[in-house]
């Protein structure tokens, strides 16, 4: 376990659910990204407020750059696997109504049985392929 | 007031995704590999984001609306159907092959990795998809 992070895991994990609980509190919305993402890009109705979100979830990581001297991460190779895995996330995430945000935070949090259902399926799914795959 | 609040929200949630380095997908399937080198530090991250919101959630349910709404949306659903389970394990599959989740996929963006943006624009079409064939 030398790539175990547990401080900046606790300390991360806790601003993701601040902003989401923001979200809910101020404006009753769940914070679902793939949900929120594809709404602003799919639907005429409630866009201003959701392509607002998206572009705090895109410059959220050019403040983290700026505030943290040392920050850095890698991206993946260019290859196909990029295009099948999107669509998959994409279909996935689109018939199944929610991601890793939706359905892993906010819905565990309301004990949403759906949720709880849909993320225990997609962590073993994304267990199975990438212990298969890696 | 409502496309402030959703930008911040979005800022706060990306830098925790950025922090937690769960925007590196090799990080992601450091999680989901399990083998001898397994990385348990997701876990974490949804305990972190757990302990916060649900907290949170359960100390405002009992207000009957927003701040700045005029009602809380919810989903309505209950049952476990087709589309859910389905849905989820593909979804799944996806995150598994590439390490990308939405959330980390979008915030990665400002990397001007090109495979970053062919995979956005990939899931950008499985949302198109999925839309236009409801299962």
């Amino acid at each position: 376990m030398e790539n175990f992070t547990p401080v900046e895991a606790l300390m991360g994990g806790g601003l993701v659910g601040l902003g989401a609980l923001m979200l809910f509190i101020f404006s009753g919305r769940i914070a679902g990204i793939s949900g929120i993402a594809s709404s602003a890009l799919f639907s005429n109705d409630g866009r201003s407020w959701r392509l607002a979100f998206v572009a705090g979830i895109v410059l959220g990581p050019v403040l983290v750059g700026m505030l943290l001297s040392d920050f850095s991460y890698s991206t993946p190779v260019l290859n196909w696997q990029l295009i099948v895995g999107g669509l998959l996330v994409g279909v996935g995430t689109g018939w199944g109504s929610g991601c890793t945000s939706g359905h892993g935070i906010c819905g565990i949090s309301r004990l949403s049985g759906r949720s709880i259902t849909a993320t225990i399926i997609f962590m073993l799914s994304g267990m199975l392929v990438a212990t298969l795959l890696h | 007031m409502p496309i402030v609040i959703a930008f911040v929200a979005g800022l706060l949630m990306s830098a925790g995704i950025a922090y937690s380095q769960m925007i590196d997908p090799a990080k992601v399937l450091g999680f989901l590999t399990l083998n001898s080198q397994w990385d348990p530090s997701l876990v974490l991250v949804m305990v972190g984001a757990l302990a916060v919101y649900a907290s949170g959630y359960w100390l405002v349910a009992a207000k009957d609306k927003p701040f700045f709404a005029e009602h809380f949306h919810l989903p309505t659903k209950k049952e476990l159907d087709k589309p859910l389970l389905l849905g989820s394990a593909i979804f799944g599959a996806g995150w598994g092959l590439v390490g990308y989740c939405p959330g980390p996929a979008l915030a990665a963006l400002s990397s001007g990795s090109l495979a970053t943006l062919v995979f956005i624009v990939a899931m950008i079409a499985g949302w198109f998809i999925s839309r236009k064939l409801p299962i």
